[in-house]
């Protein structure tokens, strides 16, 4: 609690004593009106003080006024007919205990989410003769050389020079298991140093390091507000003014009417019942609830590894109607690797050995997969009179034999025959002397979560799931039937992937929400182009950090539905508490005309409502078992 | 030109206020207020002096709302 906090309790506390106390205290008259107005005075002066400066100013409509005017009003009527005091003071004190509620429970909640952000680094070790240096990691250079202590936290994107180590990376991914590092992997600022000491070499400035990337975009994504935020603050706009309105209308109207037909005017009565709506009058519950449960969706989805940019993001999110998914990257790893061997004269492990070789001073993706699939040492001298075969493959001799390496041009060319295969993919024939040794499939593997990331997407309500892909039409069927999806759109070049998505928004119900789902390598303009644009895997990538909405910190499929779910409850809360405040104050605000409701009552409504909807609003950070 | 402050304001309809006081500001093309992050992003407009026109951001939100802070 703060100070202020801490006075306004003291000052809650004091009052309501003070309240019980004057219950049994048998004054009468003048004096008890005196007595009551102590507690009413150490609770509600800073409202008074408030309410004259508004009025200075010419802020007629505040709620410090109304509540200064409702419990003035209701001291008067007391003074005047009841000799009931209570009611004012009780007004005022629960009023306040609200205001302090709401502002414990925002200042509490915007803490707990900046702990579960909390990757900013506060220094760096760097190396100088040896010995660490505590900086400020916005004054290291890019290529300085930091050391990690265990249970350090990365200040800056770099890469291991010494040392091995796991690191945590669960405040950025939201990923449980550590990572291991050894020298030359990349580290990413924002992980902690678990077990063991590192050292590393920066390769980006503070600035530009993931960490202070993620940050920024936490920082700025409530400033983009979502509908339904807009549409509290209209209402709060018209609905007090409406309230204060209703109020003088029911203050004046039905005595005045009872004056002109002869009958008993009853202006206590009246008035004590325009006084009833001014409490009514203020839209705490909802200007406070809605905001905050966006703000803690928005904070949960962030701790889950899912970033979005803004409240109007979640909102469309969580409106997910279609789901278009470009193949590479997504729903496959986005890198070749070697998929299968097939009609191999020799052993496996020996054509690859081969294949490798002949490939060993090529710098092509297919030949990097294949001798990351050999995984061995390679021994350049084994090799001789390589010549490559411009886009077709490569000839080669290696221990000495005669070996072509390449597609079934290739073979065609050299005469030799070869055994078409079936499979998607690129293909790499191999031959041995002339004669023919199998061939070795080269694939994108699909990722192991992507057929179930399919199904819970349907499962959490998204009708329609489209496949976006560069591959031929038979090779992504296949794919296809493997995860479960039926519409596809294959043999797509980059550019046409824009029209495509074009046509399938031009589809989609009205309200519906179009989401694609990229890698961020090159598909800036379809992840802007879409309602919701998101790019997996994000981390290192800027392009995608600045083209999507949304942005998962880790590569697997799975978190798209999670991220719809996350929107879907944060959502659900947030028509739940705009139902249940205004909902409430309808009632309050009918009953009061009807004289039916008292301010005490009036004041429990405006109070607890406005707590239930904060508490139901802080729901939406609880989401990790979504 | 965009930029960021941090502000103190203790209840969300005094936060709501503080918005639209600062939107009418000139020199302001469009601001707003985080209640939750205690933060006024503001956009100026074109050739505005933004230490200028925040002191005035300041004055207008101090009129709507007495308890609210601008940390320029």
């Amino acid at each position: 609690m703060s100070r202020k906090q801490k006075i306004m309790l003291c000052r809650i506390l004091t009052a309501g004593g003070l309240l019980i106390l004057l219950h049994f205290i048998p004054a009468e008259g003048l004096l008890r009106f005196f007595l009551y107005l102590i507690p009413y005075g150490i609770i509600g002066w800073d409202i008074l003080k408030k309410a004259g400066k508004g009025i200075l100013r010419g802020q007629v409509l505040d709620e410090n006024l109304l509540m200064a005017v409702a419990t003035l009003g209701a001291l008067v009527i007391g003074l005047t007919k009841t000799g009931d005091y209570t009611e004012a003071v009780a007004v005022m004190l629960f009023y306040q205990i609200g205001e302090l509620f709401q502002s414990y429970a925002v200042g509490k909640s915007r803490r707990n989410i900046a702990a579960l952000m909390d990757i900013r680094p506060d220094y760096a070790n760097v190396e100088l003769d040896g010995k660490p240096v505590r900086t400020d990691p916005d004054e290291v250079p890019v290529g300085s050389v930091l050391l990690l202590q265990p249970g350090e936290k990365v200040p800056i994107d770099g890469v291991v020079l010494e040392g091995r180590s796991s690191v945590d990376t669960s405040a950025l991914t939201g990923e449980s298991v550590p990572r291991e590092v050894q020298p030359g992997d990349e580290i990413i600022s924002g992980c902690i140093n678990m077990s063991g000491v590192l050292r590393m070499r920066t390769t980006r400035e503070f600035g530009d390091s993931t960490a202070s990337r993620i940050l920024d975009l936490v920082e700025n994504a409530s400033s983009r507000k979502s509908r339904s935020e807009n549409f509290i603050s209209r209402f709060a706009r018209w609905y007090t003014p409406a309230v204060v309105i209703g109020a003088c209308l029911l203050g004046l109207l039905p005595p005045l009417v009872s004056l002109a037909l002869g009958r008993a005017s009853e202006w206590a009565e009246w008035g004590y019942r325009a006084l009833t709506f001014l409490v009514i009058s203020c839209p705490c519950a909802l200007v406070v609830s809605i905001p905050l449960s966006f703000f803690a969706g928005l904070g949960g989805a962030g701790r889950a590894g899912v970033l979005i940019k803004g409240s109007n993001y979640l909102e469309a999110l969580s409106k997910a109607e279609a789901v278009v998914f470009d193949k590479t990257g997504t729903l496959t790893r986005g890198v070749f690797e070697v998929a299968g061997i097939h009609h191999s004269t020799l052993e496996d492990q020996r054509l690859l050995e081969i294949a490798a070789h002949a490939e060993c001073a090529s710098s092509h993706p297919i030949a990097v997969s294949i001798r990351r699939a050999w995984g061995k040492e390679i021994d350049r001298g084994r090799v001789t009179e390589i010549e490559e075969i411009g886009g077709n493959g490569i000839l080669a001799r290696v221990d000495g034999r005669r070996i072509a390496a390449g597609n079934e041009r290739l073979m065609t060319q050299q005469g030799i025959s070869f055994i078409p295969c079936h499979h998607t993919g690129t293909i790499v024939h191999l031959a041995v002397d002339g004669q023919y040794a199998g061939h070795i499939v080269i694939d994108d593997t699909l990722k192991p979560e992507s057929a179930g990331a399919v199904t819970a997407l349907r499962k959490a309500g998204v009708r329609r799931i489209v496949m976006l892909t560069g591959d031929r039409r038979a090779a992504a069927e296949r794919v296809a039937s493997q995860l479960g999806i039926e519409e596809i759109h294959s043999d797509l070049l980059p550019q046409d992937k824009v029209a495509k998505v074009e046509e399938l928004l031009g589809q989609k119900s009205p309200k519906g929400v179009l989401v694609f789902v990229g890698d961020g390598i090159n598909d800036a303009p379809v992840l802007t182009r879409a309602d919701v644009g998101i790019a997996m895997g994000a981390l290192g990538s800027d392009a995608a950090i600045e083209a999507a909405d949304v942005v998962l910190m880790d590569d697997n499929p799975m978190q798209i539905a999670k991220a719809v779910r996350i929107a879907r409850k944060c959502l659900a809360i947030v028509y739940e508490n705009i139902v249940f405040a205004i909902g409430v104050k309808a009632v309050c605000l009918i009953l009061g005309a009807a004289g039916v409701a008292n301010m005490w009552l009036a004041i429990f409504a405006d109070v607890g409502v406005m707590i239930l909807a904060v508490l139901n609003a802080i729901r939406a950070l609880f989401v990790s078992k979504l | 030109m965009k930029k960021t402050y941090r502000i103190e304001v203790d209840c969300a309809n005094c936060a709501n206020r503080m918005e639209a006081a600062a939107g009418k500001v000139p020199g302001i093309r469009s601001a707003s207020v985080n209640f939750m992050t205690q933060k006024m992003n503001v956009e100026f407009e074109e050739g505005a002096d933004p230490s200028a026109v925040m002191k005035q951001v300041a004055a207008a939100c101090k009129k709507v709302e007495d308890d609210c802070v601008v940390y320029l």
